[in-house]
């Protein structure tokens, strides 16, 4: 103790701990240097440019020149019959992927996990894996084919007696073809992080339940699943803090005229009137009140789930 | 492991087996299909409803027009272009950073993690960001595809918690050699986290291999496009008369081979991705829970 006080010299300046720090790090400071313009130029002039969601925007006056109006936007936008539109298919296709996907990679390695012959089971983590490799525009290339009129999965269900049709651009399938896509994707690969959680449990857990007369049912249900449950609960809260958010490529490339109805989201509202149609400003403001609602929903499902089991992500 | 092999244990392992067989069946079946139906007979395949369990008649005609579209062409080289000056960019930058946030006597360290970790929650957004990259004057320009995503924070932090995992030791003799910090960077300390580099680096090309969005926005220019765009108009917009069949004859035929295009270019623009994954797969796990560290 007394050497290190011996050794703390007086209170140097700011400028004098900067210089020496420099000369220790000189390199590091210059490695920063262009990172540090990147993150200015990509992330915080952008940030910056948020404001332009209180503007009417014009390309030729720029951001400072363009008229202030307030929250004229948001107020147009909520007064719109596709704020109720857009945010209610946010909501339903995150409801529906909170029900099914989320549940689905769970499943599947608990399935996975009962196989006992090796080979097999490294046969079916490879070809389920695979399918998240393929490209979103390939995935819903597939998907169009497959649901024309004379698609196979069209074909299939005419076996059961319904009408030949695109099932595409039927507004009653949109989200049901647009989650169960999702599942075929990736249920796979969202079960590589539950198996390999799997793979750590203890063996005597197992021993022990035997020896207390558990069945392969008990055992699955008494060992195996909570050795999952802190990263389920992880996981579940960064699904929550998403809840208002369904990314815009799969849908831009799923929807047309017919199913905005019930495709159209959030964000490909704000691609679609902001970007194609170049209303800059009234889209930012519409990008605006999602990111809030985002940021929202994350720091309370963290909040509550942090109170409620002590799991959280900070 | 103890295991008593009742009767309802055996079913469940035969209803499990056959249950994963047909999930995998259904994972692997629908690029089976695309693939048979490549290699068909346009008449026979476009006439076929339904699965097919091998192709129907034989032709290798459908890969003649795509190998011969111009834009295919082009889109292709434009992938490849981006996917590995993207990839080799991307990854620099990401180590560099890396590298600047896990000195710890640097004496910003905090505040530009801070900084950057600040922007995975709150970003600007579409429309912001693409007047930035108008105005830094990236529009219409290669440099749009991969400036603006340079860095992934995610994929930075990660690297960065693996750089902190390497032990000082290894990094002081180098010092005491002679060696900078791009020397300890590149020669020390790289081949230690090398199991990460390839999870971030596979991360980066098969995103660059799939991506197309931002090509749809910042690109105006036909010849820039990369391979994905030119797909979607192919599968998705079927602007087939823009693309692929200008390329023969109109005659009836042509007509017949709208579906045998989509099929073989879907293989075209897959199969680089599948051929690479049997080399990457060993990474898989590594790369899963690389991602599920806790800050």
């Amino acid at each position: 103790m007394t050497a290190v006080s011996l050794q703390s010299k007086p209170k140097q300046t700011f400028f004098s701990r900067l210089r020496k720090n420099y000369q220790r790090y000189s390199l590091v400071y210059w490695l920063s240097l262009p990172i540090l313009v990147y993150y200015i130029i990509f992330h915080y002039l952008p940030l910056f440019g948020i404001c332009i969601a209180f503007q009417d925007y014009r390309t030729a006056k720029g951001v400072l020149g363009s008229k202030w109006v307030g929250l004229k936007h948001f107020i147009s936008f909520f007064k719109s019959d596709y704020a109720w539109r857009v945010i209610r298919n946010t909501l339903f296709i995150n409801f529906y992927n909170l029900i099914f996907s989320f549940p689905a990679p769970i499943i599947l390695a608990l399935l996975i996990n009962e196989v006992k012959f090796a080979p097999y089971k490294k046969t079916i983590q490879t070809i389920t894996y695979m399918p998240h490799f393929i490209s979103t525009v390939v995935i819903c290339g597939l998907l169009a084919d497959f649901c024309a009129s004379t698609g196979i999965i069209t074909t299939i269900t005419t076996l059961f007696g319904f009408e030949r049709t695109n099932l595409l651009n039927s507004p009653k399938l949109f989200r049901t073809l647009y989650v169960s896509s999702g599942i075929w994707q990736g249920i796979g690969w969202g079960s590589i992080i539950y198996l390999a959680t799997l793979s750590t449990t203890d063996p005597n857990l197992y021993e022990a339940a035997v020896i207390d007369g558990a069945g392969r049912f008990q055992q699955a249900i008494h060992v195996t699943l909570p050795t999952l449950v802190p990263l389920i609960i992880l996981q579940l809260i960064m699904r929550m803090g998403q809840m208002m958010s369904v990314g815009y490529e799969k849908i831009i490339l799923m929807y047309n005229g017919l199913t905005y109805e019930t495709g159209d989201v959030i964000s490909s509202y704000v691609y679609r009137r902001g970007l194609q149609s170049g209303e800059f400003s009234f889209g930012t403001a519409v990008s605006l009140f999602n990111s809030l609602c985002n940021l929202l929903m994350l720091v309370s499902s963290n909040f509550i789930a942090g109170k409620v089991t002590g799991e959280s992500m900070w | 492991m103890v295991e008593r092999k009742t009767v309802g244990s055996r079913a469940f392992d035969i209803c499990n087996y056959i249950f994963l067989g047909l999930l995998a069946f259904v994972s692997f079946y629908p690029m089976w299909h695309v693939l048979c139906g490549s290699f068909s007979d346009p008449i026979l395949l476009t006439k076929h409803y339904g699965p097919l369990i091998w192709t129907q008649g034989y032709s290798l005609e459908g890969y003649k027009v795509v190998f011969n579209n111009p834009n295919i062409l082009s889109g292709y080289l434009n992938t490849i272009f981006y996917v590995v000056v993207g990839t080799v960019s991307r990854l620099l930058a990401t180590m560099i950073g890396a590298y600047v946030l896990s000195r710890k006597g640097f004496m910003f360290r905090k505040v530009l993690t801070f900084m950057m970790v600040f922007t995975m929650y709150i970003s600007g957004g579409m429309i912001p960001t693409f007047l930035v990259v108008k105005a830094v004057g990236l529009y219409n320009t290669r440099g749009a595809i991969i400036i603006p995503s340079l860095i992934g924070t995610w994929n930075m932090i990660i690297m960065k918690t693996a750089l902190q995992s390497v032990p000082a030791s290894l990094e002081e003799s180098a010092r005491l050699d002679g060696a900078n910090d791009i020397v300890v960077l590149f020669r020390i300390i790289l081949p230690v986290v090398k199991a990460t580099v390839a999870v971030i680096a596979l991360y980066y090309a098969v995103g660059e291999w799939n991506s197309w969005f931002s090509a749809i926005i910042y690109l105006r220019d036909t010849s820039k496009r990369p391979l994905q765009v030119w797909l979607r108009e192919i599968l998705l917009q079927n602007s087939s008369s823009g693309t692929a069949v200008e390329a023969v004859d109109m005659d009836v035929s042509a007509l017949f081979l709208e579906e045998l295009i989509k099929y073989c270019t879907i293989i075209v623009a897959t199969v680089p991705i599948l051929l690479i994954y049997p080399f990457v797969q060993k990474y898989f796990v590594t790369g899963v829970m690389m991602g599920s560290i806790k800050e």
